[in-house]
């Protein structure tokens, strides 16, 4: 269970677009009739994609009423899973894996050049205002530690050089290219392929 | 080493390609309606005898599981569930097989869904697995195209529906009874069983909550035989499993190989080697955060398969092998675990909720060299007040680590933390006070 701020700066009012009320609309139909309480993560995840990338007091009242739940549920639901910002993070949110396995691999390096570059504190934006970063729990890809996510996508085999470039690419407002920084192919052990050669040459 | 013809995931480094044309040709849904026309007990019977355990981490017998779910439809319509939740700490097998080999869980999704008797198929994927979740929506949209699920699918006069539902960053919802509270648009709050999810799961209704690498395993089991999955691997640990290897490794990598290879084996051929040679190494976390490590002797010459990991006092949990080596402060890798199940503890049971910021405050302060001697018993016991007393293993899960740690490493800790409670030389502690935070100003004024 993650502590969470609430922004002080609430927009009053909120309201889904015609492509989120679309995107809403099919989620519902995933779940069975009666069942719609189901689509109340989905509908967050569609607010903040709305509302740059975090989620108002206001969105949360608009999902409660759309769903018919309690405002307390939704409000439960938004603060229990940490994947819901409820104060403003910036276009980019730039989030460092620090769990062991990465942690081993040198990922506080990672977090200093954030502290460097973006700013001081955790979930503090940065002076141009459109980015911050904080540290997480394990993303997830281990094997391809140390490793950041930004928004949606994963930077993976960093060192200080490379996550000063992002970081660098990320304040000017350029998405930087995702994938592996080492060059590696996915998973697979650099340069000691044992496994599945004949496919590999194929 | 397992020879590639008997490699389940033959597209685990996506050189094949992952889309339905490529999967075909890799034998993905050839004859899947001939596996279903053999029936739900043929299907359920070959899984018993080729003794797959589920994948998860709790290696429970995958056919015995299924056969839990009610034999007829009753009032209540039954669902399958794939937990795609992967969060454990060392494990990043699932996303590999999301991206690359999703017709490989799709077809499994659809025979494990026969077997059980669902129309109804969500796949709990984890919210950061957002790029990994358009590919599964890529191959799934691609199924349903070519009537391969949906209405009537494959043939096979069973209609079945598949959805992702993404989490959002709570590693408590890869617990089965959890993850069916965040489908429901909860809290993922564990809940108490009995009721087991089989009888009683999602919306009430009879539900079988199964891992993505054991699902999808089940098609390629059914075409090669039970008889050819049970001869790999060990008994009671048959077949093949996906291993991560991270940490202190020279190129860390996933891997599928037999069930009970030696733990040295596979550090030394497929992650090249311990950084700093295998004489640098420190202790090997064998299955995901969860699981106790084990010390370099065991390291040596253990295997790894669900049974004698349990021998050992650790367990096969996930497979997520984390190497550490001497170059890092094993106190402070394990406060860092502590700190995790801190985080993620759901804060429905005190002994959980209260007992892992303890475990992580003082082992924070073990590595740190501020702890008391005397506090190394009582982080013991703190553990112990926590293993068992939970609605769920998340208990167990963040309290082994800690006793793994105490169990191999307790001189290195008493070497660090080797003094009296300050309390002792300090009458003038008010009582009930946050003791370590005054220890510091304690320790200042009596300099």
């Amino acid at each position: 269970m993650s502590l969470k701020k609430i922004s002080k700066d609430q927009p009053d009012k909120f309201e889904f677009d015609q492509q989120s009320l679309e995107a809403a609309k099919k989620i519902l139909s995933n779940y069975p009739k009666g069942k719609e309480k189901s689509a109340v993560m989905a509908l967050l995840y569609i607010a903040q994609r709305q509302n740059n990338n975090w989620i108002p007091l206001s969105a949360i009242k608009y999902i409660a009423k759309f769903l018919n739940m309690p405002y307390i549920k939704v409000y439960e639901v938004a603060t229990f899973y940490s994947m819901y910002n409820l104060s403003p993070v910036g276009n980019f949110h730039v989030q460092i894996c620090t769990t062991t396995p990465c942690m081993i691999r040198g990922a506080y390096k990672i977090v200093d050049v954030c502290k460097k570059k973006i700013s001081e504190k955790e979930n503090v934006l940065s002076e141009n205002g459109n980015c911050s970063w904080t540290e997480v729990e394990c993303l997830g890809a281990c094997i391809n530690a140390p490793m950041m996510q930004i928004n949606n996508d994963y930077y993976e085999d960093l060192d200080i050089k490379q996550s000063e470039k992002i970081i660098d690419e990320v304040l000017m407002g350029k998405k930087p290219k995702p994938g592996s920084y080492r060059g590696r192919i996915n998973s697979e052990p650099e340069n000691n392929r044992k496994t599945l050669l004949d496919l590999k040459n194929a | 080493m397992l020879r590639d013809e008997d490699r389940i995931f033959k597209n685990l480094y996506n050189d094949l390609g992952a889309d339905l044309n490529s999967s075909k040709k890799r034998g993905d849904w050839t004859n899947t309606k001939d596996l279903c026309e053999k029936g739900r007990d043929w299907i359920i019977d070959e899984i018993k005898k080729s003794e797959l355990r589920g994948r998860g981490g709790a290696g429970f017998p995958t056919g015995l599981k299924w056969s839990f779910a009610p034999k007829e439809v009753g009032s209540r319509p039954h669902y399958l569930v794939i937990n795609a939740d992967e969060s454990e700490p060392g494990t990043c097998k699932d996303r590999d097989i999301l991206r690359f080999e999703p017709h490989k869980l799709l077809e499994g999704c659809l025979i494990a869904a026969y077997a059980v008797n669902s129309h109804k198929c969500y796949i709990y994927l984890r919210g950061e697995y957002y790029n990994e979740g358009i590919e599964l929506q890529k191959a799934i949209d691609e199924a349903y195209k070519d009537n391969l699920i949906g209405k009537n699918a494959s043939g096979t006069g069973w209609d079945l529906d598949i959805y992702i539902h993404y989490g959002a960053g709570a590693y408590i919802c890869g617990e089965e009874t959890a993850l069916l509270e965040s489908i429901e648009g909860n809290k993922g709050q564990p809940r108490l069983k009995p009721p087991f999810p089989a009888l009683v799961g999602l919306y009430g209704c009879p539900t079988i909550v199964n891992n993505v690498e054991t699902v999808s395993v089940v098609p390629t089991i059914l075409r090669k035989g039970s008889k050819w999955f049970a001869s790999l691997g060990k008994p009671k640990n048959t077949g093949t499993k996906i291993f991560c290897i991270s940490g202190n490794v020279n190129k860390p990598c996933n891997v599928e190989e037999e069930m009970g290879i030696p733990l040295k084996d596979l550090i030394e051929t497929h992650a090249g080697g311990v950084v700093g040679g295998w004489e640098n190494l420190q202790a090997v976390i064998p299955g995901g955060s969860s699981m106790p490590l084990l010390n370099k002797e065991i390291s040596e010459k253990i295997t790894m398969d669900f049974d004698s990991l349990v021998e050992n006092k650790s367990g096969l949990g996930t497979a997520g092998i984390v190497v550490i080596n001497k170059d890092q402060d094993i106190i402070k890798c394990f406060a860092r675990i502590a700190r995790f199940y801190k985080h993620e503890s759901c804060g429905q049971c005190t002994p959980c909720r209260e007992g892992s910021g303890w475990m992580w405050r003082i082992l924070e302060r073990m590595a740190k060299g501020e702890a008391s001697r005397e506090e190394v018993e009582m982080l013991f016991d703190v553990t112990k007040q926590i293993e068992g007393h939970t609605i769920c293993a998340f208990g167990e899960g963040s309290a082994w680590p800690v006793q793994g740690l105490l169990r191999n490493f307790k001189k290195e800790i008493i070497k660090r933390n080797n003094f009296d409670p300050l309390i002792k030389s300090n009458k003038d502690i008010p009582y009930l006070v946050d003791q370590h935070l005054l220890e510091k100003d304690n320790a200042q004024n009596k300099s």
